[in-house]
């Protein structure tokens, strides 16, 4: 562990965490990206509600979908999910 | 019993993740998508405390939290314990008019670990006393987060590390608890199924638990690939498949009355929509071994009990 | 402060810790009944079906369950209480690690009792000696009027926003639990200005903002999360560190209750009887300290430099206290009310011994187990470890360092 981990003096009483999980990235855990299909997206957002990490978000002001790729852990489930097969998981150094 | 709620899939959609990215659950983890879809049902205000487990260590590895609302975890067997004490303390403090709020949810989560085995006293006690919160079991069907033991909720014929398939003896040789069954015969106000799936049904349900007064149990299947040895990739299809099996049909017994849901009442309705048991457990590595001459018997056994379980439950909902 | 008019009541150790968690407006109580402890759940049962309390009483299916009821009750802002003994707090062992780990306030009466196995509901200190490390701070009484006093001053030594440590009053099961007495008690309204409302310290939470730290739907915290190895210890230094601050707030709780009550323990940590001059004297934990004192008496009458050190409080272990009381004795005879197999002598014994080897002076110091599962302590057995205390100092010879007294055989 590095020296920049604080002290027991500075860190918040009885664990309470300091904090957000949006702060760790996870989206390096990834092998395979979902890439979509911008003209055979329907906008069903099946996706968005189905990936386990809130990594695919509806975003109403563009009426559209959005991936983030920070937090997206390529498991593939928005692809195999997809009714009209609009997202390909392709390997991340191709994309 | 209905709940008023009405929502769109776009009222779901844009509604704020208070269970928020960056936890570190496996890729393709169904319980971090039933959690998330649970979320999005809360009305609000809401307290909300966790069992040991796999969702409970994924989303809070200190310093980090991804819990927009206030969360509580203290041990594994203890979670239906942790919720009397704060709904009891709710209670008086609203009545001591030392708390704002007019009402606060309480909502309770365990995995099949904690609550099938060491968290059935809690559960059972905190059901008779009545507390008003809501419990919602994430059955991933073995205590995942220690590394894939069998529990009370593995099924028959799996393999899990304590219940390893070996040339002898193929996998767990116990049937699944039925552990809603256990719970409806507490004559609660509510007890139902929920598979992540069906997204509507089991966010509508929820609701309901939580707008219920009184108790009530949630029991979502939540496939887990790496202890089911499935393409993580295929977690929310399983989910499906156990449904259209009816190795976990969707129901809900409201003070004891049972009543089929839309997904199970379709195949009731119409039986050639149901699924041979195969088409589920040849996903699953976990079932792998009985693909095999010596073992394949206990596919036929899977698909007997299933069957009889079904039967079972179709004459508790009025449907012969 | 002037001392205020107390109303004498007739009650038995167990009445008079419920009658005193009544006065002191608990919110929560999440109990189990154990033997004998029973009186405390149900005389507070009685006052909830009266409505003389304006608690929640939940009647839990374990322990366990009842600690942590207490423990996530108290997170979410209640004043909790809780009861019980021996197998009972043996069942919330875990969660008693936790409660303190997640700094909540609360308080709990333990009625000694042994452990099993065999089974007995008598009194002994097993039950709650093998908790010592586990984060509460350990106040031990030698009556039901000092049971009353505790338990009322638990409440603010706990929820001391400077402390935030559970706390457990430990009275003697069935000598003093089950036995009449009469208590001196506060008015209501008195106890309930004492004891006040309950103060909240401020944690950063993952938002940045500083929140009060509770369970509140208006500033989310996190509690009781996943540590790895990079953070657990500091976790637990800072758990050490409010040990340290605890005997100042354990002394002013203690003063400040003396100056409305008249009642005062020793200095809140340690009493002494007759240390001044003694050259023999007795350590000892709990209600046998009463019959200790009536022995002292009786010696000091007939010349011999008698006394006793009595410890209240256990955890904090007063250090400081116990070796400034103990410098000029010659011979220390600690009793211990509970065995350690296999550790040569019982608990508080290892703990004077090793406080005073940094003395300046070492007196001899032995252990005698005493009084297991309820054994009864005569005064004779007393004088007989004075007895022996003074013939050490005569021979300058220890003959066993770790004695049972009123054992057959």
């Amino acid at each position: 562990m590095t020296t920049q981990e604080k002290g027991w003096k500075e860190i918040p009483m009885a664990g309470v965490c300091w904090k957000s999980s949006t702060q760790y990235l996870t989206g390096d855990w990834k092998t395979y990206k979902p890439v979509r299909d911008l003209e055979k997206c329907t906008r069903c957002l099946v996706c968005v509600l189905f990936c386990p990490d809130g990594a695919i978000r509806w975003k109403p002001e563009k009426e559209d979908i959005e991936f983030d790729y920070n937090f997206c852990k390529g498991c593939g489930i928005c692809a195999n999910e997809c009714p009209v097969d609009a997202i390909e998981m392709k390997l991340e150094e191709e994309t | 019993m209905s709940s008023e709620w009405k929502f769109t899939t776009k009222d779901i959609a844009e509604k704020p993740d208070l269970f928020m990215s960056g936890h570190r659950a496996c890729a393709g983890c169904a319980p971090a998508t039933v959690l998330r879809l649970v979320m999005k049902a809360l009305r609000g205000p809401t307290i909300t405390t966790f069992a040991t487990g796999c969702m409970e260590v994924v989303s809070t590895i200190y310093p980090y939290t991804s819990w927009k609302i206030p969360w509580i975890h203290t041990a594994f067997e203890n979670v239906a314990a942790n919720a009397s004490g704060i709904e009891a303390a709710l209670k008086i403090l609203k009545k001591k008019g030392r708390i704002p709020q007019e009402h606060v949810d309480v909502v309770a989560f365990a995995g099949d670990g904690g609550t099938y085995d060491i968290g059935i006293q809690a559960l059972s006690g905190a059901v008779e006393r009545g507390h008003d919160f809501l419990y919602v079991l994430y059955d991933n069907e073995a205590y995942m987060n220690t590394g894939i033991q069998r529990s009370g909720g593995t099924p028959l014929g799996a393999s899990t590390t304590t219940s390893p398939a070996g040339t002898v003896i193929p996998g767990k040789l116990e049937y699944k608890k039925p552990i809603a069954e256990i719970m409806v015969a507490h004559e609660m106000p509510y007890v139902t199924t929920a598979s992540p799936y069906y997204w509507r049904d089991l966010i509508t349900k929820a609701r309901k638990g939580i707008e219920v007064d009184g108790p009530a149990f949630l029991h979502v299947l939540a496939p887990c690939p790496r202890g089911w040895r499935s393409d993580i990739s295929k977690s929310i299809e399983l989910s499906r498949l156990a449904v259209e099996t009816c190795v976990f049909p969707l129901w809900e017994a409201i003070n004891g009355e049972y009543q089929l849901s839309a997904p199970s009442k379709g195949i009731a309705l119409k039986p050639e929509r149901k699924k041979q048991v195969k088409e589920y457990l040849e996903l699953q590595g976990r079932f792998r071994h009985l693909f095999t001459p010596k073992f394949e018997k206990v596919i036929d056994e899977i698909q007997r009990i299933t069957d009889e379980r079904w039967q079972r439950l179709l004459k508790k909902c009025g449907i012969a | 402060m002037k001392i205020v008019k107390q109303k004498m009541l007739a009650l038995n150790g167990d009445e008079a810790v419920a009658y005193a968690a009544k006065q002191s407006d608990v919110d929560v109580v999440a109990a189990y009944p154990i033997t004998p402890q029973t009186i405390i759940v149900e005389r507070f049962s009685e006052y909830v079906a009266n409505g003389e309390v304006d608690t929640e009483f939940v009647c839990v299916e374990s322990e366990h369950s009842a600690l942590t009821a207490c423990l996530t009750a108290a997170a979410t802002g209640a004043r909790t209480f809780t009861a019980t003994a021996s197998a009972g707090l043996a069942l919330m062992h875990e969660i008693l690690y936790v409660t303190s780990g997640c700094r909540a306030p609360v308080v709990m009466a333990v009625a000694n009792r042994a452990l099993s196995a065999p089974i007995n509901i008598h009194c002994d200190h097993s039950d709650s000696m093998v908790e010592r490390d586990c984060g509460w701070i350990h106040i031990y009484v030698e009556n039901s009027q000092e049971a009353y006093d505790s338990i009322i001053q638990a409440f603010r030594i706990a929820e001391n926003p400077e402390l935030l440590l559970p706390v457990m009053v430990c009275l003697d099961g069935f000598t003093l639990s089950h036995t009449l007495e009469n208590v001196q008690t506060l008015p209501d309204d008195l106890v309930k200005k004492f004891v006040g409302a309950r103060q909240f310290p401020f944690v950063t939470n993952h938002e940045g903002k500083t929140v009060p730290f509770k369970l509140d739907p208006e500033n989310p915290v996190t509690i009781g999360p996943l540590d790895l190895y990079d953070y657990y210890f500091e976790h637990k230094r800072q758990q050490e560190e409010a040990m340290q601050v605890a005997p100042k707030i354990i002394q002013q709780v203690h003063e400040e209750y003396a100056r409305i009550s008249g009642r005062r323990y020793g200095d809140g940590l340690i009493e002494q009887y007759h240390l001044e001059d003694a050259e023999t004297a007795i350590v000892c934990v709990g209600s046998t300290s009463g019959t200790v004192k009536t022995v002292v008496n009786e010696l000091r009458s007939k010349g011999t430099k008698a006394g006793l050190l009595r410890l209240r409080t256990f955890r904090p272990l007063p250090v400081k206290e116990i070796t400034k009381a103990l410098e000029n004795v010659k011979a220390v005879a600690v009793m211990d009310r509970s065995l350690s197999f296999g550790g040569h002598g019982g608990a508080v014994f290892h703990e004077i011994r090793h406080v005073l080897y940094d003395a300046p002076t070492h007196p001899y110091i032995v252990s005698y187990i005493y009084g297991l599962g309820g054994r009864d302590t005569h005064p004779n057995l007393i004088h007989k470890i004075y007895h022996d205390l003074q013939r050490t100092l005569k021979t300058q010879r220890i003959e066993e360092p770790v004695q049972f007294i009123g054992l057959r055989g």
